[in-house]
C-alpha cells in the first residue's frame, strides 16, 4: 500500500496581530503514506503545532489544501467534515489541560463513541464494554473507570487522551508532543504503546516534537521547520546520517547524548528565534546562520529542492546532486 | 575501578579540607499534612568541592528540589520540616543560622537558579535593578556602583550592558534565563544551585546557555549543583552524579562511574528508557509501573515494586555500599558477590 492517505498542499496560516501579520505557517506541502509517520521537528514558534492542527482542520488555514483520502477537507461542509473527523484524531501535548476535569474516565472515552454513534443502539452496557476494552488497550486498569483526571498522574492521563483518540477507530492521528510533559520512564511506556498501536492497527501519524531522539525513534520521514517554513525533509535515517541544511546541522549537534565525552564538538548558533511577523522575502535562517554569505544568500526565499532522492533542502548554498557551497563565515 | 577520575579518587578521604564548600549529611525533609506525611527527602548525604559540578538526577517527586531548598533553608514551613541532618556551607551550619545570618548567606555564599525564567523575574523592575539589588545588599556598594556592576554582569552573560534599563518582558526566554543567571552569579557565590535551568528553553538556546554556564563556572570557580532529569545535560556539564529515587540517593559516583558502569537497577532503567539516537530501531525498555506514593513509602527499597531484579531481601531496609572510592550504591542485591545488572547500553564507546 503506497497510496497517500494525506496530501497537504501549500498550507498557509497567518495570524493578524497589532504588530503585523504573523506567518506561522507559510507554504508547507507534504504527503503521508498509509501506515507511516511523518515527524515534524522545530523549536517553539516554528509552526509545527499550527501545521498539525490545520491538517485535521482544527483551525482554518489562510490558504492551501489538505486532502484526506483524496477529498479536500477544507471545502467540506459541516456534516461531511463531522463524518471525516471520525477518521482523524489528535493527541494533545498537555494531559493536564486537555481533559475535562468534570468528566470521569468513562465519560471522556464514551463521548466520541456516542457522538459518532460507533455502537449501534448505543446501549449503556455496550458502550461500557467498549470503554473497558479501550482502557485495556492503552493499559489503564478497569477500576479507574469512574475516577476523575485530578486523581490520576500524567502518564495515566495521557493514556486517557490516547484511548479517547482511538475510540472512533481513526485512520490518522496527529500526536502533538504526546510525551514532552512526562517523566522519562513514563515517556518510554507511552512511546512503546503508540508504536504498538500503529503496528496493530496500521495507523498513520503526524508526530510533532522538539525532541530529536524521540522523532528519530518514531518517524519514517522527518520535516524540519524553521519560522513557518520547511527547511529540510528526508527519510529519518537519511536526515540523521546526512543533514544538509545549516539549521538541521545545528539542531542535531545540539542533541545532548547521555554518554561521557559525547558532547564536545558542537555547532553553536548565534542569536535566538524571532517571530515571523511580515517576513521579507528572504532566507529566514540567514540572521543566525554560520554560513551566511550575502553574495549567495540574498536572493529571496530559497526554494525547497530535491537534492537526492526524497531528500529536500531549502538553502541557496545547496543544490541538486548534493551541490554544497556552504563556507563557514 | 580503572576509570575513577584523578580528582575523584581522593574525594572521600579529605572530605573536610578547605576545598569542601558544601557538605550535606543525613538530610531528611518531610511535608507534614493534616492526615499524612510526604516523605520527600529521606536521609541523603553528599559533599561538593570548590569548582566541582554535581548532577542531581531523578524524576518528578524524587526530592531534588526539596534538597536544594533545604540547602538554602527555604523549605516552606509549615508544612515542610527538616527533620534531621546537617548542611554545612563553607564551614557554617545552615540549619543553626539566625534569620539575619541566613539572609547574609543566601545569594552571597549560595544562590539558586530557578527552573522557569518567565516567573523568576519581577515584571515591574528593570533587569538592571534586579541584578543590582543583591549586589547592593551583599557587597555594600552604593546604588550607582551596584548598577555599574550589574551592567558588567549582563555583559558577562552575553547581554549588552545598555539593556539593563529594560524590563523582563522585553527579553526572550533564553535572554531571561541569562538574566536569572547573572543575578545568581552577581555576588560570586561559592555554590550555585541550578534547578532545571534549561528545561524551559529550546534546544539550540539550551546549548548556548549550558555552554555559557560551564564557561562561567570554570572562570569563577563556583561549585555547581545541576538538578535535572536530562541525562544528556548531566553528561555535558557534570563531573559527578547522584541519582535520586523516592528521596534517596540510589547511586552516586563520578560521571564515568555512573555513565560507563551504571550499577543500580533504577539507573539502568533510566538509560534504557531513552531513545537511542544511534540506533533508532532499538526498542525502548521502560521501567514498569509508577513512583511509589511518597506518603506510603515501603520500609525496604522504594524501587523494589518496579525492579526486575527484586527478591524477598529487597523488602528489608538497605545500607549504602561503597563500590570504589567514588562509586556508592544503595541496592541489597549487591550483597550477592555475583550480582550484575544486564545493561545492554551504557558501556564506554
Amino acid at each position: 500500500m503506497t497510496e497517500n492517505l494525506i496530501e497537504i498542499k501549500n498550507l498557509k496560516k497567518h495570524f493578524k496581530t497589532p504588530n503585523g501579520t504573523v506567518h506561522a505557517v507559510d507554504g508547507i506541502s507534504f504527503d503521508i503514506k498509509r501506515g507511516e509517520t511523518v515527524g515534524i521537528v522545530g523549536e517553539s514558534g516554528c509552526g509545527k503545532t499550527t501545521t498539525g492542527r490545520a491538517a485535521i482542520r482544527l483551525i482554518e488555514p489562510t490558504a492551501g489544501q489538505v486532502f484526506f483520502e483524496g477529498k479536500d477537507i477544507f471545502s467540506m461542509g459541516r456534516r461531511a467534515l463531522n463524518k471525516a473527523r471520525k477518521d482523524m484524531q489528535i493527541i494533545f501535548q498537555d494531559p493536564f489541560s486537555s481533559l475535562n476535569p468534570r468528566m470521569t474516565v468513562f465519560d471522556t472515552i464514551a463521548l466520541p463513541l456516542k457522538y459518532h454513534q460507533i455502537i449501534s443502539g448505543s446501549k449503556k452496557v455496550d458502550i461500557e464494554r467498549r470503554v473497558i476494552e479501550l482502557m485495556e488497550t492503552v493499559g489503564l486498569a478497569e477500576r479507574l473507570i469512574n475516577t476523575y483526571p485530578h486523581e490520576l498522574d500524567g502518564g495515566r492521563r495521557q493514556r486517557i487522551g490516547i484511548a479517547r483518540a482511538l475510540a472512533v477507530e481513526p485512520k490518522f492521528i496527529v500526536c502533538d508532543e504526546p510525551v514532552s510533559a512526562l517523566d522519562v520512564s513514563i515517556q518510554a511506556q507511552i512511546l512503546n504503546l503508540l508504536k504498538k498501536l500503529q503496528k496493530d492497527r496500521g495507523l498513520t501519524f503526524i508526530f510533532i516534537t522538539h525532541d530529536l531522539a524521540v522523532v528519530k525513534h518514531f518517524s519514517d520521514t522527518i520535516i524540519v521547520m524553521y519560522l513557518g517554513l520547511e527547511v529540510e525533509k528526508a527519510p529519518a535515517n537519511e536526515l540523521f546520517a546526512n543533514p544538509m541544511h545549516p539549521y538541521t546541522k545545528a539542531l542535531l549537534s545540539a542533541i545532548l547524548v547521555p554518554k561521557v565525552g559525547a558532547n564536545k564538538d558542537r555547532v553553536a548558533l548565534r542569536g535566538e528565534l524571532s517571530m515571523p511577523i511580515d517576513p521579507p522575502d528572504e532566507c529566514r535562517f540567514a540572521p543566525r546562520c554560520n554560513y551566511y554569505n550575502p553574495a549567495k544568500c540574498d536572493k529571496g526565499r530559497p526554494p525547497l529542492i530535491e537534492v537526492s532522492p526524497n531528500h529536500f533542502v531549502a538553502c541557496h548554498c545547496i543544490g541538486p546532486g548534493g551541490r554544497n557551497d556552504l563556507v563557514l563565515q | 575501578m580503572e576509570n575513577v577520575g584523578a580528582n575523584g579518587a581522593t574525594r572521600d578521604s579529605d572530605l573536610h579540607d578547605a576545598e569542601t564548600v558544601l557538605d550535606v549529611k543525613d538530610l531528611v525533609v518531610h511535608y507534614v499534612l493534616e492526615d499524612e506525611t510526604v516523605e520527600a527527602v529521606n536521609g541523603i548525604s553528599f559533599s561538593l568541592k570548590k569548582g566541582q559540578t554535581l548532577g542531581l538526577v531523578g524524576e518528578t517527586g524524587a526530592g531534588k528540589t526539596s534538597t536544594a531548598l533545604a540547602i538554602l533553608n527555604l523549605v516552606q514551613m509549615p508544612p515542610g520540616v527538616i527533620k534531621s541532618g546537617t548542611i554545612n556551607v563553607c564551614g557554617a551550619e545552615v540549619l543553626k543560622m539566625t534569620p539575619k545570618q541566613l539572609e547574609k548567606m543566601r545569594g552571597k555564599d549560595v544562590s539558586m537558579i530557578f527552573q522557569d525564567p518567565m516567573t523568576a523575574l519581577n515584571p515591574v523592575m528593570t533587569v538592571g535593578e534586579q541584578i543590582a539589588e543583591s549586589i547592593k545588599y551583599h557587597e555594600g556598594l552604593s546604588a550607582k556602583e551596584s548598577m555599574i556592576k550589574a551592567e558588567e554582569m549582563l555583559e558577562l552573560v552575553g547581554i549588552p550592558g545598555i539593556r539593563s534599563t529594560e524590563y523582563p518582558h522585553q527579553f526572550s526566554g533564553g535572554m531571561k534565563q541569562r538574566v536569572v543567571i547573572a543575578i545568581a552569579l552577581a555576588c560570586n557565590p561559592q555554590v550555585l544551585l541550578a534547578d532545571e535551568p534549561t528545561s524551559a528553553l529550546d534546544v539550540t538556546i539550551q546549548a548556548q546557555v549550558l555552554d555559557m554556564m560551564r564557561e562561567l563556572k570554570d572562570k569563577l570557580g563556583t561549585a555547581l549543583i545541576m538538578i535535572t532529569h536530562d541525562l544528556g545535560v548531566v553528561a555535558k556539564v557534570c563531573d559527578s552524579v547522584a541519582v535520586m529515587y523516592a528521596g534517596k540517593i540510589v547511586e552516586h559516583g563520578t560521571l564515568e562511574d555512573v555513565f560507563n558502569t551504571p550499577m543500580h537497577p533504577y539507573t539502568e532503567g533510566l538509560f534504557n528508557s531513552l531513545p537511542n539516537i544511534e540506533d533508532s530501531a532499538a526498542e525502548l525498555m521502560p521501567i514498569p509501573g509508577l513512583m511509589p506514593d511518597p506518603t506510603k513509602l515501603p520500609p525496604g527499597c522504594a524501587f523494589e515494586p518496579r525492579c526486575r531484579y527484586a527478591v524477598e531481601a529487597c523488602k528489608e531496609p538497605c545500607e549504602v555500599r561503597s563500590i570504589s572510592g567514588t562509586h556508592k550504591l544503595l541496592c541489597t542485591r549487591y550483597n550477592e558477590p555475583e550480582f550484575r545488572i544486564d545493561m545492554e547500553r551504557g558501556e564506554a564507546q
